[in-house]
């Protein structure tokens, strides 16, 4: 099968018109599986669960496959009472970033994605998983190829391999890290309680550099990001049979080009120079800072 | 009774930590199947079965981690350090991985459970999901949790909880942070390992001062007159449009020996050292402070207080010769 489309939940808090204004561009783009929601912070509320159904709508009537994501960190009552309205909407499947999610699906014996934030490391934990209802994985992002097809091969083996999809995270600035506290807040001296929704105004998250001012993360709420943005469309040969679906992750440089670039990559792989600031070392099992050309795919 | 479990990366530090009154002990076997991988540490076959002689010498429990994650094709590895583990005669096994819980609930199903950190289970739903398919017996907090989120959770569960009293702190959702297989291609996770050793580089400067080098990059730099630290990339000094600080977190230790009161009225079962990869007379140092403070909480709880002295004690015990209650108390989030 030929590796499709699919675009993670923003990581970013953007006001709700920049992203009704993101999605009517993603609508009509060649992606075809789009996750919407809040996955990082709780506090962000920009859009409602009805915003999030609205927009899913128009892209499902645009002919995408829509889910909707949760939160990657649940620490609060509050935080899994906000998961109900999601678990009771009929309209989209749920990615479960937190297992907390994993087991209310699987009470309600609902399908769900287990998203990159949850520890799926190996064929046994993959098939729990579908034994609780997954139909999609997103493997892990400190993961390679090579550790994807000892996962794939083995639950070939043991009969498994056509009850979920694959999905690998090919694009954007990759979530590292998840904490209680929230770096963008705190980078302005502010508590978490008086956090004034600053993360609205670092579109993008906040730059970490060394000392020697190299780019080492990016500060995005509570998550802590990649300092380089991860790139895998000069690696698409090496995912046929194995990958699914090529995940991006948007930040705020234009989508369209993103999306158009790793659609001709996916059709004929032809790779291009690496730009600066990019990497692809979790695939290749180093790294994730590192970058490199595999020729030999 | 609230449990004391301290940490033990070798025979020495075990005998020190039974001897200075731990209740309990855990430590690692000797390999990648568990969170503190590093070289000249942890229990082959031999030491463990001088561990648990010992342990049960002086009817003390012994917990074993087996708490990273299975690779593809090696899950038996795995299998064979829980089968290790189990017929040691340890008195519970502490595990993160699905991978690995299944083969022992299968397997060992009256083999005690333990659910590691690094499962990060942070609500009463993810800790049912351990719950209902493995048969947990105790969940492990993350260090992410407020003092008011972990008395929440200790109401609305029917699971032992046992929450990290004193050591490193954490700042992320342990179990899920790449920071370190970011820079270096290890974590905690796949190897065992935070901000690995061998990627260290410390480099002096002209003035007197040292640069800290993880996998070449700089993570920290200090002056002449200042201590240089282990360059843990979480604690090192970064630069954000310009602001030079800690930008994730301070080198700083957590300590929560002013909570104790509040944890036992929370019914938290155990309290955790940190540091498998300490030395004995460490062990031996905060084993003993501990044992005061929980002895004396529990003699007067009305009127605990933290001593002068065994507040300077930990001070001296921790990195950087500072404490904090981390994210148990509000204000540090």
């Amino acid at each position: 099968m030929t590796t499709q489309i699919s675009l993670g939940a923003i990581q970013y808090y953007w006001p709700k018109q920049t992203v009704e204004q993101f999605y009517r561009e993603v609508a009509d783009s060649p992606v075809q599986r789009v996750y919407l929601g809040e996955n990082v912070c709780s506090k962000r509320k920009e859009l409602s669960l009805s915003d999030w159904l609205a927009i899913g709508n128009e892209l499902a009537q645009a002919g995408k496959d829509v889910r909707l994501s949760t939160l990657a960190l649940i620490e609060a009552r509050q935080e899994l009472d906000m998961i109900t309205p999601y678990l009771e909407q009929q309209d989209f499947v749920l990615e479960a970033n937190d297992i907390a999610v994993v087991q209310l699906c699987k009470e309600r014996q609902l399908p769900f994605v287990a998203g990159n934030a949850l520890n799926i490391y190996n064929t046994t934990a993959l098939a729990r998983m579908v034994d609780a209802g997954m139909i999609s994985w997103v493997m892990p992002v400190e993961l390679s190829r090579e550790w994807l097809k000892g996962v794939l091969d083995e639950s070939t083996e043991r009969g498994f391999r056509d009850k979920f999809d694959v999905e690998v995270l090919g694009y954007g600035y990759l979530p590292l890290a998840y904490s209680a506290r929230c770096f963008t807040a705190r980078s302005l001296d502010r508590p978490k309680d008086q956090c004034k929704k600053c993360c609205l105004d670092y579109p993008d998250g906040r730059l970490v550099k060394n000392l020697e001012q190299q780019p080492m993360f990016v500060l995005n709420g509570i998550q802590t990001q990649s300092g380089y943005c991860y790139d895998l469309s000069n690696d698409t040969a090496s995912m046929r049979d194995l990958v699914d679906y090529f995940r991006i992750s948007a930040n705020s440089e234009q989508i369209r080009p993103v999306i158009a670039n790793i659609e001709q990559q996916l059709a004929q792989p032809n790779p291009q120079q690496i730009k600066d600031c990019r990497c692809n070392g979790y695939w290749w099992a180093m790294a994730g800072k590192e970058s490199v050309t595999i020729s030999d795919q | 009774m609230m449990e004391l479990l301290s940490p033990a990366g070798s025979l020495p530090a075990l005998k020190a930590a039974i001897d200075h009154g731990a209740d309990a002990i855990y430590l690692g076997l000797k390999d990648d199947t568990n969170a503190r991988h590093f070289a000249g540490l942890n229990f082959n076959d031999k030491r463990l079965m001088q561990a648990v002689e010992y342990t049960k010498k002086h009817q003390r429990q012994l917990h074993i981690a087996i708490n990273t994650f299975a690779h593809p094709g090696q899950e038996s590895r795995w299998q064979y350090a829980a089968d290790s583990a189990v017929n040691s005669g340890a008195d519970a096994l502490i595990v993160a991985d699905i991978g690995v819980l299944d083969y022992i609930a299968n397997r060992y199903p009256d083999t005690e459970l333990h659910l590691s950190v690094q499962a990060s289970a942070t609500s009463t739903a993810a800790i049912r999901y351990y719950q209902q398919e493995f048969n947990v017996k105790r969940v492990v907090l993350p260090r992410v949790l407020s003092m008011k989120q972990v008395q929440q959770l200790a109401d609305s569960v029917d699971v032992e909880l046992e929450v990290f009293a004193f050591g490193s702190l954490c700042i992320m959702a342990e179990g899920r942070c790449y920071l370190s297989s970011y820079l270096t291609g290890e974590s905690p996770n796949t190897v065992g390992a935070c901000s690995p050793a061998k990627f260290v580089r410390w480099q002096p400067m002209d003035n007197g001062g040292m640069q800290t080098r993880l996998n070449d990059l700089l993570i920290d730099q200090f002056g002449p007159d200042e201590q240089a630290g282990y360059p843990t990339l979480c604690k090192g000094r970064f630069d954000v449009d310009g602001d030079v600080y800690h930008a994730l977190e301070e080198p700083t230790s957590l300590n929560t020996m002013a909570l104790l009161p509040k944890l036992m009225q929370a019914g938290i079962a155990a309290v955790k050292i940190e540091g498998r990869q300490r030395s004995p007379a460490y062990v031996a140092e905060v084993t003993k402070a501990w044992r005061q403070a929980i002895d004396r909480c529990v003699a007067d709880p009305a009127h605990y207080q933290v001593t002068a002295e065994l507040d300077g004690a930990m001070a001296q015990l921790s990195e950087g010769c500072q404490t904090t209650l981390g994210a148990y108390h509000r204000t540090w989030k």
